[in-house]
């Protein structure tokens, strides 16, 4: 019989451990649909730790991509910590990325002090309004964000779609469904020569820094935690609960509206419907590993980023889907899940 | 009743249990005979709930064994349950009970009633009696024999649930009524009840009082584990005494006093605080006419007056359910309702901020729901109502230094056991608990204090400490508004009281001029009993 007895605390290093031993099982799982498809599994993992961190070129490239990983899941996290469950980071990345370049495309002539954050703004803005919606309606009329975060992501989609088929088609781009480039005035800078690392990765560092001191440090932070651990109580102690859940809300929807201006004006300049590669869900992942706190977000994040990047060239290289990534992605999560249950139990066999 | 006539049904020798470093259990004896009642008495933590684990199986003992008396008059049952060792045994009545196995316990005719129900909510109350009696997999319920068996057995305990109804819809009471039916339905000889007045109004700890003596009288024996003392002088035949993990006192229940009882419960003497006379202040909180739309499942609040003035504490009697949760909450500011409230000829803003900013210290009905953040460490706790002064924040960001020096302040001054004020609050226990709300109530100079069952789920000592702070409170001349459904609480601690039945509030009397019968008479709604 297995018996689970609550721990009355976990220690540091039983719950980092539980972190790094997730994604380690995580990564042993995967093994077992990568011999299924006829790869040498060691050389399978080298590629793919090559791919992501073998030489300062793909290290950069990970940390490229590790740049939305970073903002979705500081959505999520905040989001979590009052127990708003936000599944439209990807609705939201979208929204901002729309916003972007609406505003950064040539809508506006501004040098770069100016536009910039400009741009940047006006993603936060459209995340935040978007996640306005759900927020307002799970705190007045109770209905579950989770379904409606979660619809939006499509609704957004479509409309992102329709806008790239309509007004704001590129009238350059050879009739692909694109937006026009992002003005250079607006664009991010790469940080360094012939690299593709931009500084939306600063800037999401900064974020990561900011909510991990909004969450520990400040009145308003206090009372996020308070309404997600127990929202009567909190009540109860005169913390206004509507008014905290719509800023947590809000915050989050913003924080996903930055990863996608970062990823439209930092990466790929112009806007398609297939620019997120699942960056608002992978950002779920991300904050579970990180156990919501904001400055675990970052490794996290960076981590998600090498095994997407890492299965990229080991797909390439051994002719291997790189679905695998989505896959052990997945599977991170569900360790994760799971070694949650190790950290809050003692788990005895007898 | 005479029960060293009786023969032995149970005995507990030894019995030793630990987890870790704690001890839980240290060599317990126990006895049980036929028709007995046994009070076992102890404070949280004293190791009651783990003797009656290991007695159930639920732990495996690390010392000591379990024998029990075989099914009575059924010899081929008797083989079943214990082999044919004591089949063939006519010398002793009793044998050893295996460890570690409900299902054994079961078979032996034990039968527990826990403190937390564990009962199908969509299911009827025939349904839950049949639940887990049948194999797994037979297809027939057999639910017309199950009628016939489960009426007979409320003939002849009195306990009474009608049983078509849902679960769900049952009261508190019935609730408990249908788990010692279930538990009788298996065949149980001895009955353990676990803290079984916890949930239950006074009138229905009468009734339950009823059944158990009934049940006695028909030949079951009862374990009936409490801390509350004057219940278990009225029910007990016997009274074991455990503290720490040991049996500390093992004697009759006819002459033993509540005085020495918790002397033995807490370990050295109990100081009981006592009212001293005082001349009440003004009016400070006023209630004209307040009303409360009725919420689900619960009574409101009808036209509700009400002056408590400093320097006095007006203490609120009726069974729970009758309006208390309304006129807590519209004191408290988590509910909005009709006519005026003030303080100090104020009108106060219905809001829990608003009561708060005005000076009421509210200590909650349920602490664990609206009083703490389980996951926030003690210090944090402290200071959830006090966000906005500058002693706790300043241009938003929290000052921890001030937060945890407050902390550690209160956690001396209010004796809170714990590892330190950066620890989550979860980990203490309930008494503690209450010892830190007590804290963020009183470190606040309250003009008001709303106490809504303070004392609800503590021990003595805890208790005790609740009561001396509230008189100290008054003292000082705070207006306390004192909720309890605790008779000897309210009458020991209140200058005046009133009784609530179906939302109304009575005109509050001077606690020397009304009996308890005139109280109980008005809490079941005959309107100023003479």
């Amino acid at each position: 019989m297995i018996r689970f007895e609550p721990r009355s605390r976990a220690p540091l290093a039983l719950r980092l451990g539980a972190q790094v031993g997730a994604v380690a099982a995580a990564l042993l799982l995967a093994a077992i649909p990568l011999g299924a498809a006829g790869a040498p599994l060691i050389r399978a993992f080298g590629l793919m730790a090559d791919g992501a961190a073998g030489s300062l070129f793909a290290f950069t490239e990970t940390l490229t991509r590790a740049t939305p990983l970073i903002f979705t899941g500081l959505a999520a996290a905040v989001a979590f910590r009052a127990k708003l469950y936000n599944i439209g980071a990807e609705g939201q990345l979208y929204a901002g990325a729309l916003a972007a370049v609406a505003i950064g495309a040539g809508a506006i002539e501004a040098p770069p002090y100016l536009l910039v954050p400009l741009v940047m703004a006006a993603a936060a803005l459209a995340g935040a309004m978007l996640m306005l919606v759900p927020t307002l309606l799970r705190t007045r009329l109770g209905v579950d964000e989770v379904v409606t975060t979660l619809l939006l992501n499509f609704v957004v989609l479509l409309f992102v779609q329709m806008m790239l088929e309509g007004p704001l088609k590129d009238a350059m781009g050879g009739g692909w469904p694109q937006s026009a480039p992002i003005l250079p005035e607006g664009t991010l800078p790469p940080l360094f020569e012939r690299m593709r690392l931009h500084a939306g990765f600063i800037a999401a560092l900064i974020a990561a820094v900011l909510v991990y001191v909004l969450v520990a440090r400040t009145v308003l932070g206090l009372e996020i935690r308070a309404v997600g651990e127990n929202a009567p109580a909190a009540r109860y102690a005169g913390i206004p609960v509507t008014r905290v859940m719509v800023i947590a809300g809000v915050l989050s929807g913003a924080l996903a509206g930055l990863a996608g201006a970062s990823e439209v004006a930092g990466l790929k300049g112009y806007l398609t419907a297939d620019m997120s590669r699942g960056f608002g869900y992978a950002g779920i992942v991300v904050a579970m590993i990180a156990g919501l706190d904001a400055l675990a977000v970052v490794p996290a994040a960076i981590f998600i980023a090498g095994v997407f990047v890492g299965a990229d060239t080991m797909g390439r290289t051994l002719g291997v889907s790189n679905y695998i990534a989505d896959l052990i992605v997945a599977l991170s999560l569900l360790c994760v899940l799971v070694s949650g249950l190790f950290v809050r139990f003692h788990i005895r066999l007898r | 009743m005479s029960a060293d006539s009786q023969p032995l049904v149970l005995t507990l020798a030894g019995i030793g249990k630990r987890f870790g470093a704690l001890i839980a259990n240290d060599a317990i004896d126990l006895e049980l005979r036929r028709g007995e009642i046994l009070a076992l008495l102890g404070e949280n933590g004293a190791g009651k709930t783990t003797l009656m684990n290991i007695l159930f199986g639920h732990y495996v003992a690390d010392e000591g064994t379990i024998s029990v008396a075989g099914p009575a008059h059924d010899p081929e049952k008797c083989e079943a349950v214990f082999g044919q060792d004591h089949a063939r045994n006519k010398e002793s009545s009793l044998a050893q009970l295996t460890p570690g196995s409900p299902q054994a316990a079961l078979d032996a005719g034990i039968g527990m009633v826990h403190q937390h129900f564990a009962l199908a909510e969509s299911l009827t109350v025939l349904e839950n009696v049949v639940l887990g009696t049948r194999p797994l997999g037979s297809l027939r319920l057999d639910l017309g024999g199950a009628r016939k068996k489960l009426t007979a057995l409320m003939a002849d305990s009195g306990l009474d649930v009608p049983p078509d109804r849902r679960v769900s819809r049952l009261s508190v009471g019935e609730k408990q009524r249908l788990e010692i039916l279930k538990v009788l339905y298996r065949g149980a000889r001895i009955l353990v009840l676990d803290e079984p007045t916890a949930v239950l109004t006074p009138q229905e700890v009468e009734g339950l009082f009823v059944v158990l003596r009934r049940l006695v009288a028909s030949g079951l024996s009862i374990i009936f584990i409490s801390h509350k003392m004057n219940e278990v002088l009225a029910i007990a035949d016997r009274i074991a005494v455990l503290r720490a993990g040991r049996k500390v006192a093992d004697r009759p229940a006819a002459g033993a006093d509540r005085a020495t009882l918790a002397e033995l419960m807490v370990g050295r003497e109990v100081a009981q605080s006592r009212r001293t006379p005082r001349a009440p202040g003004p009016a400070l909180l006023v209630l004209d006419r307040v009303s409360v739309g009725d919420p689900p499942g619960r009574a409101g609040l009808v036209e509700a007056s009400l002056s408590v003035h400093a320097g006095e504490i007006v203490g609120i009697a009726g069974v729970s359910g009758n309006g208390q949760s309304a006129l807590a909450g519209v004191i408290a500011g988590t509910m909005a309702g009709q006519g005026t409230i003030t303080l100090e000829g104020k009108p106060l803003y219905p809001a829990p901020h608003a009561s708060i900013a005005a000076g009421i210290g509210r200590i909650p009905e349920d602490r664990h729901h609206e009083g703490i953040v389980g996951a926030l460490s003690i210090a944090e706790n402290l200071a959830l109502e006090t966000l906005s002064d500058r002693e706790v924040a300043r241009a938003g960001f929290l000052r921890f230094d001030a937060i945890r020096q407050r902390a550690v302040a209160a956690i001396r001054d209010y004796d809170v056991r714990c590892s330190s004020p950066d620890a989550a609050i979860r980990l203490l226990s309930g008494g503690n608990i209450q010892k830190v709300i007590l804290a963020r109530v009183f470190d606040r100079n309250p003009r008001v204090v709303l106490a809504n069952q303070p004392t609800r789920g503590l021990d003595v000592g805890a208790t005790a400490e609740v009561h001396r702070r509230l008189l100290e409170a008054r003292a000082r001349g705070v207006a306390i508004v004192l909720i309890s459904e605790d008779l000897d609480e309210l009458l020991a601690l209140s200058d005046r009281v009133a009784v609530m039945a179906r939302g109304g509030l009575s005109a509050p009397r001077a606690v020397e001029s009304v009996t308890r019968e005139q109280l109980g008479l008005m809490m079941a709604g005959h309107a100023e009993a003479a």
